[in-house]
């Protein structure tokens, strides 16, 4: 096998090896910047947490549609992400537990409720499809449906870059000048319900948050400028896809766990060679400035 | 004073405070405070540690809710007043740089989502060299000392612009050459009229450049002249107050459900 067969001839000869490719592509475009912002905010967990909250939303819309339909499983998903977000924030301003408290216990209740439902009407085999995802599924419909979140989701981060940039580095001082913060929070928490539902197909309910976390701690270990955060996280979950599909396609892995982990891998060889890691620290430092 | 009363930057009326009580729970960190901080002042707030120095400050910025009385800031909003909580509250490793961090006192010019103007970058640009750190624009927040940093919150509040100023400890783990450069800033404020209110530990510091006093220790002690304010006795009897708290105490009298 060469290599044009290798990385290239599976688009070519197959329609849907595009669409995933696109839709893979797409999901970085917009995971990139959702995780970096996610991270800042110190919310890294909250991502994975929101990510099994989704699951009794998609499972239902799974059954309603009667098999991987982005769109009904999409709804579904949304609609179980933003209550759990909505609730726990409630929880945490009307009780004594704190919002990462109260998003453990919802979303733990909400995993066990969704696969509690696709347990009883599915087979195993929907049950891995919902959790870890299906690239034959991508279709037309649920390529635009990534599209178009993606889209909306760099339009909207472009707009409110600045109010949650400055919600996420000093709150107190965004609520002292009336900037309200916590709708800008609203706004973002669900803008990462959003692009956790376009993940499902392409990487399943339980992977999509990888996309969005790997690739921003890659980001973090080379640099520390907004702008180049955002690059190359964007640019790390954009290849990953690529290979995680490509290897999924050569080997019949599933293509959730093959795109995350191809992340991962990034992540390892960033932990050895980036400017702060590993391998870095047994080189002589660099000249310092005067000043 | 009297003369200045008649001049526009007079037409706010300080901050007035009766019978502000705030409480945790049932316990007052702060107990049916009366007073007022005059317009253009320059006051002080020292007691000792869980005199409700903070909770004061927190109170006048409307975070906390009053158990009893009002704070009346006469035309001022809230979002009028520039405020530099304790420093512990900001992630120094958040990958800002110094200008986007002093950019941020614009907000009121700038809002969410206007674009900042040539008028408002050479503002933060003077502010940064009022504070002693030209040149320092690009630098990420991250690689500054605390010091420096101190200074970078110091000319957000600047570029704020703000008529009334709170500063809760400005000067906690801040070396001396730094605390003596923002003490004239506060000095300069105190010139251009605007309210100043600053929590202070050090009581030289206090005595040098803080010519009114509120000495706390729950209750009022004293609210003064620096100089009368801060007498032994008074001190004394702040430091009494410290010591003297207890889980026991009774309910206030005056009809409310905090404890005394």
């Amino acid at each position: 096998m060469n290599l044009y067969d290798m990385l290239f001839a599976p688009l070519a000869d197959f329609g849907f090896m595009r669409r995933a490719l696109a839709a893979c592509v797409a999901l970085g475009l917009g995971a990139g910047p959702i995780g970096i912002l996610l991270m800042l905010r110190r919310m890294s967990l909250i991502g994975d947490a929101m990510s099994h909250a989704v699951l009794p939303g998609a499972a239902i819309g799974f059954l309603v549609a009667g098999g991987l339909s982005l769109s009904a499983m999409g709804l579904g998903g949304l609609i179980a992400g933003l209550a759990v977000a909505l609730l726990s924030g409630l929880v945490s301003r009307s009780t004594v537990l704190r919002e990462d408290a109260s998003f453990a216990s919802f979303y733990l209740s909400s995993l066990a409720a969704g696969v509690l439902i696709v347990s009883l009407r599915g087979s195993n085999i929907d049950l891995l499809h919902v959790l870890f995802g299906s690239i034959l599924a991508i279709d037309a419909e649920a390529l635009y449906i990534v599209a178009a979140i993606t889209s909306f989701t760099l339009i909207v981060l472009a707009l409110v870059y600045r109010p949650l940039i400055a919600e996420c580095f000093d709150p107190g001082f965004l609520r002292a000048v009336g900037g309200r913060g916590h709708l800008y929070h609203l706004l973002f928490l669900f803008l990462v319900v959003l692009n956790l539902v376009a993940g499902f197909q392409a990487l399943g309910t339980l992977m999509a948050v990888g996309l969005m976390m790997l690739p921003a701690a890659v980001a973090q270990l080379w640099t520390r400028s907004m702008p180049m955060l955002v690059i190359i996280a964007t640019m790390i979950a954009a290849v990953s896809g690529y290979i995680g599909l490509i290897v999924s396609f050569h080997f019949g892995f599933a293509s959730g766990p093959s795109i995350v982990l191809t992340a991962s891998t990034f992540y390892g060889l960033s932990l050895i060679f980036s400017p702060s890691g590993a391998f870095r620290r047994l080189l002589p430092a660099p000249r310092h400035l005067v000043h | 004073m009297t003369a200045l009363a008649a001049s526009p930057a007079m037409l706010n009326r300080g901050i007035t405070l009766s019978d502000v009580t705030i409480a945790y729970g049932r316990y007052a960190a702060v107990h049916h405070l009366d007073g007022s901080f005059a317009p253009g002042s320059l006051t002080a707030i020292a007691g000792p540690n869980g005199a409700g120095k903070s909770t004061l400050l927190k109170a006048l910025m409307g975070e906390l809710p009053l158990a009893s009385g009002t704070i009346d800031r006469g035309r001022l909003k809230v979002s009028d007043i520039g405020y530099l909580p304790q420093a512990a509250d900001i992630d120094r490793s958040f990958p800002l740089t110094v200008a986007d961090t002093v950019l941020l006192g614009a907000w009121h010019q700038t809002g969410p989502f206007r674009s900042i103007t040539q008028e408002i970058a050479d503002k933060a640009r003077r502010a940064l060299s009022a504070v002693g750190l030209e040149g320092f624009e690009r630098r990420r927040i991250g690689t500054l000392s605390a010091g420096q940093f101190q200074r970078v919150l110091f000319a957000r509040l600047l570029l704020q612009d703000a008529k009334i100023i709170l500063l809760d400890e400005p000067f906690t783990a801040i070396d001396a050459r730094t605390s003596q450069d923002l003490l004239a800033l506060i000095h300069r404020w105190h010139e251009d009229h605007r309210t100043v209110i600053a929590v202070l530990h050090d009581f030289e510091q206090i005595k040098a450049h803080f010519p009114q006093t509120l000495l706390l220790a729950r209750d009022v002690i004293a609210w003064d002249r620096t100089d009368l304010a801060m007498s032994g006795e008074n001190l004394l009897r702040a430091r009494a107050m410290a010591e003297h708290w207890d889980d026991t105490a009774p309910l206030c009298e005056a009809g409310h459900k905090h404890v005394a």
